[in-house]
């Protein structure tokens, strides 16, 4: 696990290597480090991040679709990487905005993001530019909409208890 | 294989009843009515202990409540309840004739949806039903295929009667192996009494009835 201060060295070294805009900023709670970066330099990041950096990142753990209601932008995105050898964990996420939700697939760089994403794809609608096979995977083909968003209603039914039983007038009939 | 011959009274004499001559000698008198001897008082005595009567319907439903076989299928927690009654001899469900548990839907009477049935499981157990052969059975075991149970969310079926017409409502999660058994007791009532009930009519199918050749 990086410390605070490594993980800003990370955020200075990616800075140098990939972009300056790369990362827009680093949290550090509850001893967990997490970077956050562009939508555009997701792919970038993440191999500097297992190949070039001097600290690698060799395994995607997961992956997950994010929805932060209130703010914006709304959805996200997190990875969850791991170095095995120096058993160090990092969190990269990277956030959209519900009207465009596109972020690129790292299918390629991660072969396992394949069902992660396309899951993420499935609960959260968010759409993975380059992902080799973008379907649902859980749900139903022809479902419509995307569960996991915060604004999609619970659903279920009304149950008839006694303490609610004023709320369904004439429920008998 | 041993032929066993026994000693035939001839017609008419008395042998004692319940013996092997006494049987011998009701079907040789049969054999004697067929041919025009026996009448009157004889012939009324010979209905009175050979002829029990009864309608076309009643039998067959009687025969239909004591082998309602079940389909081999489960769906979560429940199903493996289900495999304790059905499978151990502590809930011997063989006396009611429902102990064997068919693979194929072309074979089973009736089909306990035995837990939450999911939004993408339900054109499955939909089509599996529509294979099954009429007349046929559904009981929602546990409170997920009855009304959902806890699973009040986007993935679950509220209900599994809103695709299939269930007969039997099992309550309990999941139900205990008696309230099985008294499930599958209730639909052999059903059975007995009226098969329908009516849920054609309730589910407007009326007109699907599969013909008998």
């Amino acid at each position: 696990m990086p410390d605070a201060t490594g993980l800003e060295l990370l955020a200075q070294r990616i800075r140098g290597a990939v972009a300056d805009d790369a990362v827009v900023g680093t949290a550090y709670q509850h001893e967990q480090a997490m970077l956050e970066v562009a939508p555009a330099r997701v792919r970038e990041v993440l191999t500097y991040l297992r190949d070039k950096d001097e600290e690698p990142y060799e395994q995607l753990l997961s992956l997950h679709g994010v929805d932060y209601l209130p703010e914006e932008p709304r959805l996200g995105v997190h990875y969850q990487l791991l170095a095995r050898a120096r058993r160090e964990r990092l969190g990269v996420k990277t956030r959209v905005t519900v009207e465009d939700p596109v972020v690129p697939s790292v299918v390629d760089i991660f072969p396992t993001a394949n069902f992660h994403e396309r899951e993420a794809f499935d609960m959260f609608g968010l759409l993975f530019d380059g992902h080799p096979d973008p379907r649902r995977i859980l749900l139903p083909e022809d479902y419509e909409g995307f569960p996991q968003r915060r604004d999609f209603p619970v659903g279920g039914e009304p149950v008839l208890f006694t303490h609610n039983e004023h709320k369904y007038p004439r429920w008998y009939e | 294989m041993e032929v066993v011959r026994n000693k035939v009274a001839a017609p008419g004499t008395p042998a004692a009843p319940g013996t092997p001559e006494d049987f011998r000698a009701k079907q040789l008198s049969a054999q004697q009515m067929l041919r025009g001897d026996l009448d009157g008082r004889a012939l009324e005595q010979y209905v009175e202990e050979r002829v029990m009567l009864t309608t076309l319907d009643k039998a067959q439903n009687w025969a239909r409540r004591n082998a309602c076989w079940p389909l081999g299928f489960g769906l979560a927690c429940c199903a493996i309840e289900m495999i304790t009654v059905i499978g151990s001899p502590r809930n011997d469900i063989s006396r009611f004739g429902a102990e064997v548990v068919r693979a194929s839907p072309r074979q089973a009477d009736m089909i306990i949806l035995s837990g939450r049935v999911s939004i993408k499981m339900a054109p499955i157990i939909r089509r599996i039903y529509d294979q099954m052969l009429e007349p046929k059975w559904v009981i929602a075991m546990g409170a997920c295929s009855s009304s959902a149970g806890m699973f009040s969310n986007y993935a679950v079926v509220q209900g599994a009667d809103k695709f299939l017409p269930v007969d039997v409502y099992i309550p309990g999660c999941p139900p205990r192996p008696e309230a099985l058994i008294y499930g599958i007791m209730k639909l052999q009532d059903k059975i007995t009494n009226e098969p329908s009930l009516g849920w054609r009519k309730r589910y407007d199918a009326e007109g699907t009835e599969e013909p008998v050749a």
